[in-house]
Formats: structure tokens, sequence, C-alpha cells
């Protein structure tokens, strides 16, 4: 599955950093970071918590 | 307690989405519907205030999920769809394009702005229609009034300030406040303002308005008058619940929940409207973030598909005023004031917090704060959280 996040949407909560620290980091102004853009198994869980947890919903999980 | 076969819910927003996703993701493979009474699909209402009314963003950007992604789910979705009336007994809920049975019902119904009973002119804020009204408006104002000291009063007249409009933040107490954190940032709130050329009228008692075509005149208590050409009014919000009011569920201020969101058998309700009791105090309580209609989304559903409720919300807000990011997170006692974590030498960059004198932190604030550092301190808020609970008796 694949990983996206839109930046301009973010406002750097850092809800997906602690759920899902292999799959997203932020930079020095707490906007997201995508680490692996492609997730299986434990990380797809992962970034699927991360992204329904998302207060800015900026990270989408999809088939492509 | 498992779900059957069908849940509805009522609310087509953050809250009400992401309880249909979790049950979705969590494999409940019974009926899924969600009605919601606007007639746009699921949008967030963060933007509004920010991106959308500076003209940043257009509707389209606000917007949740496609209308493909919510099929794929399979999540029946009903735009246009007000609930009128419950009958909770029998579990059939009245709208307006007919009775729907249940099986479980997820009440996410949101708020409602109060309007200024004696600005009546004055626009509001919490639809996209509403805000693209506002946005139009501040193309052409010259002078521009905001009445309302909470944190949308704010965001709007940080925006009317990047239209370079004449702007007044008028409020009647003399605090300014933000979410949770309550009037202990009102200082910083109150200098960041004026450093960015917004007028402050606080301690100030409207007494009447006069509309003529050019604009509204607001008078105040001391006989002072101020002419404005567009006037916002954001002086909080009435949970929607009027629609339960023959039901047998106990609405008082939103509906009272326990601290899972159950209200009564088979109904729940999660967001805005719903006022959980709280594990502390055991008094119900209702939040206004956008995290904690998530979270409480979350839990529910992970309550209706798993029979356990998932993790009490920590509340978690956020802001943007004139580029200064503003973070809060954890719980904010009004008799504690916030203390700096660092040396306190960049006024304009800090972490603050909410330490109570054993020396546990109930909760962090993150003045354009570095990310790292925030983090540092939102761990030990959710460590603060994770062992108080067995301190109290649960209710
Ligand atoms: C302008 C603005 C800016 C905000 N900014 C922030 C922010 O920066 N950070 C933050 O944390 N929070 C923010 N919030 C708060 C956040 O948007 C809310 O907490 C969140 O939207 C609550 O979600 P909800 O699903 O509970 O309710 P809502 O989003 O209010 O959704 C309720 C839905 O139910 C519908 N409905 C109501 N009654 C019926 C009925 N009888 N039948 C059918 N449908 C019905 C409504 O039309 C609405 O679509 C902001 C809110 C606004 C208005
Ligand atoms: S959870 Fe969302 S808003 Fe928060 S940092 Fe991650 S992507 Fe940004």
């Amino acid at each position: 599955m694949v990983v996206v996040v839109q930046r301009d949407a973010c406002v750097g909560a850092g809800q997906c950093t602690l759920v899902a620290p292999d799959v997203f980091d932020q930079d020095d102004d707490g906007i997201v970071l995508l680490l692996e853009p492609e997730v299986e198994g434990a990380l797809l869980e992962a970034a699927n918590k991360a992204a329904r947890l998302c207060p800015a919903r900026a990270i989408a999980v999809s088939a492509q | 307690m498992t779900a059957g076969p069908r849940i509805v819910i009522v609310g087509a927003s953050i809250g009400g989405l992401t309880a249909a996703e979790t049950l979705r993701q969590e494999g409940f493979d019974g009926e899924v519907i969600l009605i919601g009474d606007e007639r746009h699909r699921p949008y967030n209402r963060p933007p509004l205030s920010k991106q959308i009314v500076v003209g940043e963003w257009g509707p389209e950007d606000a917007a949740i999920r496609s209308e493909a992604e919510v099929d794929d789910l399979g999540i029946q979705l009903r735009t246009s769809c007000t609930a009128e009336s419950l009958d909770a007994v029998g579990r059939v809920l009245h709208t307006s394009q007919g009775d729907i049975e249940f099986d479980e019902l997820i009440i996410a119904t949101g708020t409602e702005p109060r309007r200024h009973p004696l600005v009546p002119t004055a626009l509001t804020l919490r639809t996209i229609d509403d805000a693209l009204a506002i946005r139009d408006g501040l193309r052409t104002a010259q002078r521009v009034a905001v009445i309302g000291p909470g944190i949308l009063g704010s965001e709007i007249a940080s925006a009317a300030r990047k239209y370079g409009a004449d702007t007044q933040l008028i409020g009647r107490s003399g605090a300014l406040t933000l979410g949770g954190v309550g009037s202990l940032l009102s200082s910083r709130l109150a200098e960041l303002h004026t450093e960015n050329g917004v007028d402050l009228v606080l301690d100030a008692e409207i007494v009447g308005a006069r509309a003529d075509a050019g604009g509204t005149s607001i008078e105040f208590a001391d006989g002072r008058s101020e002419r404005a050409d567009l006037v916002v009014a954001m002086i909080g919000g009435t949970p929607r619940t009027q629609w339960l009011m023959s039901s047998t569920l106990t609405v008082d201020n939103g509906v009272v929940c326990d601290g899972t969101g159950h209200a009564a058998p088979g109904i729940s309700a999660v967001g805005d409207v719903a006022a959980w009791r709280d594990p502390y105090t055991a008094r119900p309580v209702r939040v206004e973030h956008q995290s904690n209609a998530i979270e409480q989304a979350i839990a529910v559903a992970l309550r209706l598909v798993h029979g356990e409720p998932g993790a009490r919300p920590i509340p978690l807000f956020w802001s943007e005023l004139h580029g200064t990011r503003i973070n809060a997170y954890g719980w904010f006692d009004p008799e504690l004031p916030l203390v700096s974590i660092d040396d306190g030498s960049n006024p304009h960059a800090t972490v603050l917090v909410s330490r109570d004198d054993t020396d546990r932190v109930h909760g962090a604030v993150g003045w354009n704060a570095p990310p790292r550092e925030f983090r540092a301190a939102r761990a030990s808020v959710a460590a603060s959280a994770a062992i108080a609970p067995a301190l109290i008796t649960r209710p």
C-alpha cells in the first residue's frame, strides 16, 4: 500500500510520529516527512492508525 | 456488547466519518449508514477560519474523502438528509428521507454557532458556505469588527489583518482564550495581536448596534461606538440536540454519556455534541476540538466492534495566528500558571507546561515550538495521564 502526505495541510500535531515513528517524521517546523512511502504488515497497520488520527487529514493510505 | 448488523451515524462530518471508517477498518461487515443534513460531502472545519477565509484554499481543498473512497469503504452516505426525531427504545430514526431502523446509533451532530442577540447582522462561521461568505466580505472590507475573545475570533482577526483591513477584536471579558487552555495564554495572545496591528477592545459590553447600507455601528455601555463594514461574531456554539428533545436520552448541554460514549442501550455520541463523563470528576464535559471528535469516534467504533473501549483521548488543539503556530496538549488547570521549560530566551518560540506541585505535567503548549521539544513535553503529559486514573475511583 502507498502512503501519501499533504504537507500544506499538516498542522504539525505530531500524532503520526507518535503512532508510526517508522513511517513518519517531522521537519524543523513540525511539518510531516514521509520516511516509508510503501508499507505492508505492521507498518501498514501503523500508517492506517496515523491516517485516521491525523487531525488535519493530511495522510492518505491507498492501493496506489 | 457486539454490534448488530446495521449501524446508523447521524452527522456526516469528522466525528461521524471517522466512526464509519474505523468500523470498517476494524472489520465490521454489517451496514453502515452515514447521514448528514449538509449538501456537501464531509469536510474539515479547522481550515475554514484559516486557509479558506484568507483565500489560500478553495472549498474542495477542505473535503475529506472522495465519493469513490466512501463507496469503497462500503459506507452509505446520505447528504441533505436531516434527522428529525429519535425513538431510542424502538431503535428507529425519523429523517427527512424516511424512517431508518438501527441496531446501533452514533450521534455526531456537532454544534451550531450562537448568533449575537444585539448584532443580528453579524456573520458567523461553522460551515463552508459561512466561510466563503466571510472570505468574500474580507476581500472588500476596510474596517472589520470581530466579536468574541475565543480562538476562532482571534483567527478571523488574524485573517482580516492579512487582507490589510483595520481590525478590531471585541471581547466582553478582559481575557483572550484558547480552547482548553482557557485564559492562561491571554497576555501572550494580546501581545501577538497588538504586534500585528489588531486593535483589542476588551472588557467591552455591547449594548446595541445599528446597521445601514454602509455598515454597522456597534454601541458600547460606556457610550463609545465603533463602525465597521464587516462584523463577524464568534461567541460560542450550542449542541445540536433539538431533534432529541422528544427522546428518552439525557440531554443537558450535549448528549450525556458515560466515560466511553455510551448514552443509552444501542446509542452512543461523539464529538462536539457529546458530553462524556470525565473519569476524574464524573461530570459530563463537552470538548470542542477536532482531535477529540476523532478519538471519541475511534473509541466508540472499537467498543462496538470489539466490545472494549479504546484509550481515553488526551485533548489536542492547534491554531495559527499571524503566522505563529500554537499547539496545546493535555489538561489545563486555570489556577496553575503556565511555565516555560526552556530558558525563555526566545519569547517567540517556546514550550510552556502546566505542572502541579507533585511535578506532574498535565498539559503542554507549544508556541512556535521546535517539534522535538514539544514532543518530549507531550510524552510527559501522556505519562501523567497513564498513572493518574489509577488514583481515582471511576464512577
Ligand atoms: C471555523 C472553525 C475552526 C476550527 N478550528 C479548529 C482547530 O484549529 N483545531 C481544532 O482542534 N478544532 C477546530 N475546530 C473545531 C472542530 O472543527 C470540531 O471540533 C469538529 O468539527 C467536531 O466534529 P463533529 O463531527 O463532532 O461535529 P461537526 O463537525 O459540527 O459536524 C456535525 C455535522 O452534523 C450535521 N447535523 C447536525 N444536526 C443534524 C441532524 N439533525 N441531521 C443530520 N445532520 C445533522 C451538521 O450539519 C454537521 O455536518 C474548528 C471549528 C470551526 C467551526
Ligand atoms: S498527524 Fe497529521 S497534522 Fe500531525 S504531524 Fe502528522 S501529518 Fe501533520
